[in-house]
């Protein structure tokens, strides 16, 4: 029996009342399509490329539609899972959409970059029943399903706009929770005028994740989709130096400002050789590679990117397995791994991890740099690794890494990227006096997003630290209904 | 928003000078700060470039460079009326400005356009300024007549003689440290003459500052592509700079960084300067 052929027997069943919770555990969960490992390898083509209608409807009926869908409270902006996966089954895609729309702005860009494995997919009943998530209902495919027919549909109605208020807001950075809280509070009927500091809205979307994992074109359609609405968006724009929080409030009569500006401080390793020519911070390696095009050097784009042959990569998040695969894509005979805990412990997506062995990324786990080595001329040659033991558990409950005596051995490489994380940048804390930061320097917000500044809301990494797509947008929709909220009064 | 050239000239053969719109960088800039320009977003790099002036009437900024690379030649082949489709800025802490006593401003070649507006600034202030500015030849000196109505003192050195004292910055500035007492050494050009005109200076035990030219990114801090050694800790310069205490500066390393991607610097401008031979650019 071929795919279709088992949907049609399915669907009668499911129609007639009589596909038993037994019939769909039966259900072989539906891999996604991907382009060949050896041939991703020389193209920055999106690799994962989307469920047929088929195998989304199969996968789909796999859901039992529980009564107290767990998988909802998985989800940070509370979808609601069953009942759009329920329209998927009937072949109602609109209906769909506008289920997941009601809670998401951003699902193309969620149902492919979520960690759904921590989220919506870590309670799912199915993945319970087999004891292995990797079994649940694939909800951010389904997600992504859904997003990329409605992008196909080519609908370019933009969403009713409210009268105007007269009322003015500022949106501080063009991540996705930016493009959220301006949405949100455009549709109030708001004079809405996003500022963002580079000279391309989308923020992680376009400077970080990768072409291969997320399209650009989709991150444009959301910008496009704004100024339909009636957004404007000024780029080159740095809040805090350009103009201050104060002075877009004061001056230019700004009723309400959304900060979301993102974390962008690279953290380094404060090892010898950090100064090396070779050695990166992710953020600028991926900033060469994705927003300025740096694959395209010499065919069009203008910024140059180390021509690696041996490339050593430090941790082991999203941000770590994006600088590894993509130096891969610039051309990399050989590309290690380098993490300090267990594959276990690693941050990043189970599907990234997968996706980046295909790709042929050697793993050094339970390794970490003590030293990168240079020639004369300053160039990286090498990097100088211990080996490390995991021992008791540390305050995150995951076992420490422990460094072992005398197991010093060398990797040769020419570059060196840096991907443990990131700090918050201290521009705005610095350059808006009351405003109240942490000791990291992230802002405190209160459960509306609502700063120490009144008519000042802040959210994603600013305040969290580093976290993900939908938290952050999350946090630009709870800031938008505050907001809202506070211009009425 | 895109920004139009207003006015465009040589100062000498490779430096340009040209008053640029942009309003609102205009209106926030201080003697110090710098912009970022990408002249198209399709495909340029984005690159560093001091504000060496403001016109707030005519919401301009004007920006002195040296066609050195592709960028650079590229803005140069640009003409009045053209525009600049991204200017961001004013980035960078603005020149610490006061009344410090004597001021000794050191120019190189085109660092004397930086210098300018912190030179003016301190003048303004209540300093004592005394001007030296250095350059290759006669031919390559800048700006010497703004210097001349601010300095009250003005000295210049050419490496070949051919205008001037046949000397290097670093003459003057140890003689005029023997002759009087100097509160601050602003030095500013390449990296180099930054480098020994800090020894110089520490020499005499005076303070000094520098304004470092690394190669950026975004100009936030986001990066850390701009990363210098200062006192033996990282900074970057597009935020905790671009001027920092010369004596305490990593130049070696700094020196060593900015040679990073000479080739294909060399390939792009190579590649850049065929097009506009066989007509595919202006
Ligand atoms: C390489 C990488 C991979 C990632 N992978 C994933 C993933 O797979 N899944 C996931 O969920 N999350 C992932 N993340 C995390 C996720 O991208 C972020 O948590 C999210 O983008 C944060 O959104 P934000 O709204 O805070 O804004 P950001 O996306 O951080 O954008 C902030 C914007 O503000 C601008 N800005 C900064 N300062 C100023 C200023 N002073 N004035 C004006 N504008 C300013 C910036 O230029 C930027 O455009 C990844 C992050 C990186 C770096
Ligand atoms: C804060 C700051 C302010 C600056 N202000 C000015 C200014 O007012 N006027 C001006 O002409 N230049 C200034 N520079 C230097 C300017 O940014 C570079 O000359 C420019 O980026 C070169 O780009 P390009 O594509 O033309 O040349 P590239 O092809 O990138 O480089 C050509 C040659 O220049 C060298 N080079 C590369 N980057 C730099 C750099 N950042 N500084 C010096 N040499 C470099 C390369 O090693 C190479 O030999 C400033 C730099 C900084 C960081
Ligand atoms: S938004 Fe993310 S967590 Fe929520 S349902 Fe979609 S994929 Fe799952
Ligand atoms: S928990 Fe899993 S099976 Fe249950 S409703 Fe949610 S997705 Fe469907
Ligand atoms: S240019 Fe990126 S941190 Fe300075």
């Amino acid at each position: 029996m071929n795919d279709e052929q088992l949907l049609e027997e399915l669907l009668k069943k499911h129609k007639a009342g009589t596909l038993k919770p037994a019939d769909r555990y039966n259900i072989p969960p539906q891999a996604m399509p991907q382009q060949d490992g050896a041939v991703r390898r020389s193209n920055v083509s999106e690799v994962a490329q989307g469920y047929s209608e088929t195998q989304a409807r199969l996968e789909a009926l796999r859901c039992l539609g529980c009564k107290n869908a767990p998988c909802m409270e998985g989800c940070p902006v509370k979808i609601k899972i069953k009942d759009f996966i329920a329209q998927i089954v009937n072949g109602d895609f609109q209906k769909a959409l506008d289920i997941i729309r009601e809670n998401s702005l951003l699902p193309a860009v969620c149902g492919r970059v979520c960690p759904q494995e921590v989220q919506c997919q870590l309670p799912c009943t199915v993945g319970k029943k087999f004891k292995d998530v990797n079994m649940s209902v694939s909800i951010g495919r389904l997600e992504r399903f859904v997003a990329d027919w409605g992008r196909k549909q080519k609908d370019s109605s933009a969403p009713a706009i409210a009268a105007p208020t007269g009322k003015k807001v500022a949106i501080l950075g063009a991540g996705p929770g930016g493009i959220v809280a301006a949405a949100d509070t455009r549709r109030a009927g708001h004079d809405v005028t996003v500022f963002e500091a580079f000279h391309k809205p989308g923020g992680v979307m376009v400077y970080g994740i990768p072409e291969f994992r997320l399209p650009k074109a989709i991150v444009q359609e959301e910008i496009e989709q704004l100024k339909k609405m009636g957004v404007k968006i000024i780029c080159n724009f740095v809040a805090g130096r350009t103009k201050t929080i104060k002075d877009l409030m004061q001056k230019d009569g700004f009723d309400a400002v959304y900060v979301g500006v993102g974390a962008g401080l690279p953290m380094f390793m404060n090892i010898e050789g950090e100064h090396l020519i070779g050695v990166y911070s992710a953020n600028e390696y991926l900033t060469r590679a994705n927003l300025m095009r740096a694959y395209d050097f010499g065919k069009g784009a203008d910024t140059p990117i180390a021509m690696s042959k041996r490339v050593a990569v430090v941790g082991g998040g999203n941000v770590a397995m994006d600088a590894a695969r993509t130096a891969v894509r610039l051309g990399a005979e050989k590309v290690y791994l380098i993490y300090r805990r267990s594959e276990k412990e690693m941050p990043a997506r189970i599907e990234e991890v997968h996706h980046a062995k295909e790709e042929g990324i050697e793993f050094h786990l339970l390794r970490n740099p003590k030293r990168i080595i240079g020639n004369a001329e300053g160039i990286v040659t090498g990097i100088e690794c211990l080996k490390y033991e995991l021992g008791e558990p540390d305050a995150s409950g995951r076992r420490r890494p422990v460094p072992i005596e005398g197991s010093e051995f060398t990797i040769e490489v020419d570059t060196v990227v840096v991907a443990i994380g990131n700090g918050a940048n201290p521009l705005i804390g610095q350059t808006t006096p009351g405003l109240e930061l942490t000791k990291w320097g992230n802002i405190v917000v209160d459960e509306k997003c609502a700063t120490s500044i009144k008519g000042v809301y802040a959210g994603g990494d600013i305040v969290l630290g580093a976290a993900t797509v939908i938290l952050a947008m999350g946090q630009g929709r709870t800031a938008a209904a505050a907001i809202n909220e506070y211009l009425k009064k | 928003m895109s920004h139009k050239i207003l006015s465009k000239k040589n100062l000498s053969k490779d430096v340009f000078i040209a008053d640029i719109e942009a309003p609102l960088v205009a209106s926030a800039a201080k003697a110090g700060q710098f912009v970022i320009v990408c002249l198209k977003t399709s495909y340029s790099e984005r690159i560093p470039l001091t504000i060496a002036g403001t016109d707030l009437k005519n919401g301009t900024i004007r920006l002195v460079w040296q066609a050195i690379g592709k960028s650079t030649v590229e803005l140069g082949n640009m003409q009045v009326g053209d525009e600049v489709e991204n200017i961001l800025g004013p980035l960078g802490k603005p020149t610490h400005i006061e009344k410090f006593g004597t001021v000794l401003c050191v120019g190189g070649g085109i660092g004397n356009a930086p210098l300018l507006p912190i030179a003016k600034a301190m003048k303004e202030a209540g300093n004592k300024v005394i001007s030296i500015l250095g350059a290759r030849n006669k031919e390559l000196l800048i700006l010497e007549d703004d210097f001349k109505t601010i300095s009250d003192e003005l000295i210049i050195v050419t490496d070949d003689g051919s205008y001037g004292r046949k000397a290097v910055v670093t003459v003057p500035l140890d003689e005029i440290c023997q002759r009087e007492k100097v509160d601050l050494v602003v030095a500013i050009g390449p990296t180099i003459m930054m480098k020994f005109a800090s020894l110089a200076a520490a020499k005499h035990n005076v303070h000094v500052v520098v304004s470092l030219n690394t190669i950026m990114i975004d100009g936030t801090g986001m990066c850390g592509g701009c990363r210098v050694e200062v006192g033996g800790k990282t900074k970057f310069v597009c935020v905790d700079g671009p001027e920092f205490d010369g004596r305490q500066v990593n130049f070696d390393l700094m020196m060593k960084r900015m040679q990073a991607y000479k080739k294909q610097e060399q390939q792009a401008l190579e590649q850049y300067k065929h097009k506009c031979k066989i007509g595919l650019e202006k």
